[in-house]
């Protein structure tokens, strides 16, 4: 996280940006909208240090609704959007923002190596088990017996568990949110903003329009019965047994965060352009 | 999974004033998003029911920064998070739909203001200092005042038929 002076702290509403979200009514992601502007100000930083990064699906539009930089990019490759911003911006609060399509499927390999390379910023997958963007097709963290018009007879196909994957490739912080607890996942947040390296934050987060049995999530979701661990074997049982539904912090490691070895060089604009004369 | 705050923590008047107006506060909010997402969608009955509700939520928040006088309840509201749970009165957006009726708005109302009234019994009934004590059940009858309002209010707006969510063009059509 870059330093922070409290002195130019906002208030939440601060961070919420004039455009109003078009998800649908009941959709988790207004929860967790809250949840960014929340964080942001319990943490102090001023707007023009965070950069909100995405991909693309209905998660990925938060960048537009939050009032600090932002990029809406191409499809899974938000990770690496923020990754190139962080090396070479180590100043800025990097914050990424993706769905489960975007960040397991199209983006999977650079979630992989988004862990495994430990830079300094937060990944936030706002999952659903849907492509809501599209209208309803399975994603990789759909249960198998998801029986619909486009999935006959469900897809027979194990989910994807991303917090295994995150802990397993390296993932500095583990941790997951249910967004209707706006005020709970914002602390998350910010933990997760605070702790040097990759921080991963999976954030349940109900499609009420392509899977509305995910309303029922609010009475399913329960805080891990286990405190957090440092010590990724023990970390890696717990996730393994894990029911999906265990909400906050469930590792934290020490891995040294990567930074370039070049540090922050300055570049004169006017030599760079030579590099592309004709 | 979402909780009241703790009612147990508070220590002074200053402190439950700064609630009670951080409650109102965080309920304007809520409704104010409720009525731009209806209006996004076209619910325009809803956008009027959700902006009145913020705007009494909004007319009960003033009410409590005056009554609080020298105390900056707005500023210290900003600094001190609920350090627990979801404040009490805020609306679940997770029960928004984009065909609901205004008597579904006024059951997200409801369960509001009982909360609030629950939360503000439970200080009444735990605490240990007379004048937060004396303050929370004003604020007590405060909210049950807004309870018979809504009661009141949907007195107007009748339960909805059971295929109030049926959609002849549903956007889901899996």
């Amino acid at each position: 996280m870059s330093s922070v002076d409290t002195r130019l702290a906002c208030k939440p509403s601060d961070y919420k940006s004039d455009v109003v979200p078009v998800w649908c009514p009941g959709c988790g992601d207004y929860h967790v909208l809250l949840s960014f502007t929340r964080a942001f100000a319990a943490l102090g930083l001023p707007r023009e240090q965070i950069a909100v990064i995405s991909g693309i699906g209905c998660s990925s539009r938060i960048p537009a609704y939050t009032n600090c930089y932002g990029f809406h990019g191409v499809h899974g490759r938000s990770l690496a959007l923020g990754a190139g911003l962080k090396v070479t911006r180590p100043d800025l609060t990097v914050v990424v923002a993706s769905g489960d399509g975007d960040g397991y499927s199209i983006g999977g390999n650079h979630f992989l190596h988004a862990c495994r390379r430990n830079i300094d910023m937060t990944y936030v997958v706002m999952d659903n088990r849907v492509y809501g963007m599209t209208k309803g097709q399975p994603s990789p963290t759909t249960e198998p017996d998801f029986d619909t018009a486009l999935t006959p007879g469900g897809t027979g196909l194990s989910p994807f568990h991303p917090l295994v994957i995150a802990l397993a490739s390296g993932a500095n912080f583990v941790a997951r949110a249910f967004s209707g607890s706006p005020n709970e996942t914002a602390d998350i947040l910010a933990d997760a903003i605070r702790h040097p390296g990759f921080s991963f934050v999976e954030i349940l987060s109900p499609c009420v329009t392509f899977r509305p049995d995910e309303r029922e999530w609010k009475s399913m979701v329960h805080p891990a019965p286990v405190a957090e661990t440092n010590d990724p074997a023990r970390a890696a049982r717990r996730l393994m047994t894990d029911d999906g539904f265990n909400i906050g912090v469930l590792y934290r490691g020490e891995r040294k965060p990567y930074r370039p070895p070049f540090g922050h060089p300055s570049i004169d604009i006017a030599e760079l352009e030579k590099e592309f004369e004709l | 999974m979402s909780t009241a705050p703790d009612a147990h923590g508070i220590s002074s008047v200053a402190e439950l004033l700064t609630i009670a107006y951080r409650i109102e506060a965080d309920a304007v909010e809520r409704y104010t998003m409720l009525a731009e997402q209806m209006q996004q969608h076209n619910n325009t009955e809803l956008v009027k029911v959700f902006r009145d509700l913020a705007r009494a939520e909004g007319i009960h928040a003033e009410e409590i920064r005056r009554q609080a006088g020298t105390i900056d309840v707005v500023e210290r509201a900003l600094q001190s998070p609920w350090k627990k749970g979801e404040s009490p009165e805020e609306a679940d957006l997770g029960d928004a739909h984009y065909l609901m009726t205004p008597w579904h708005a006024l059951q997200m109302a409801l369960a509001g203001e009982e909360r609030a009234l629950d939360y503000f019994q439970s200080i009444v009934d735990t605490a240990s200092d007379p004048k937060i004590k004396e303050m929370a059940e004003e604020f007590v009858e405060e909210e049950a005042e807004h309870v018979n309002l809504v009661h009141r209010l949907l007195r107007k707006y009748p339960a909805p038929p059971a295929s109030w969510s049926e959609d002849s063009d549903p956007p889901n059509q899996a």
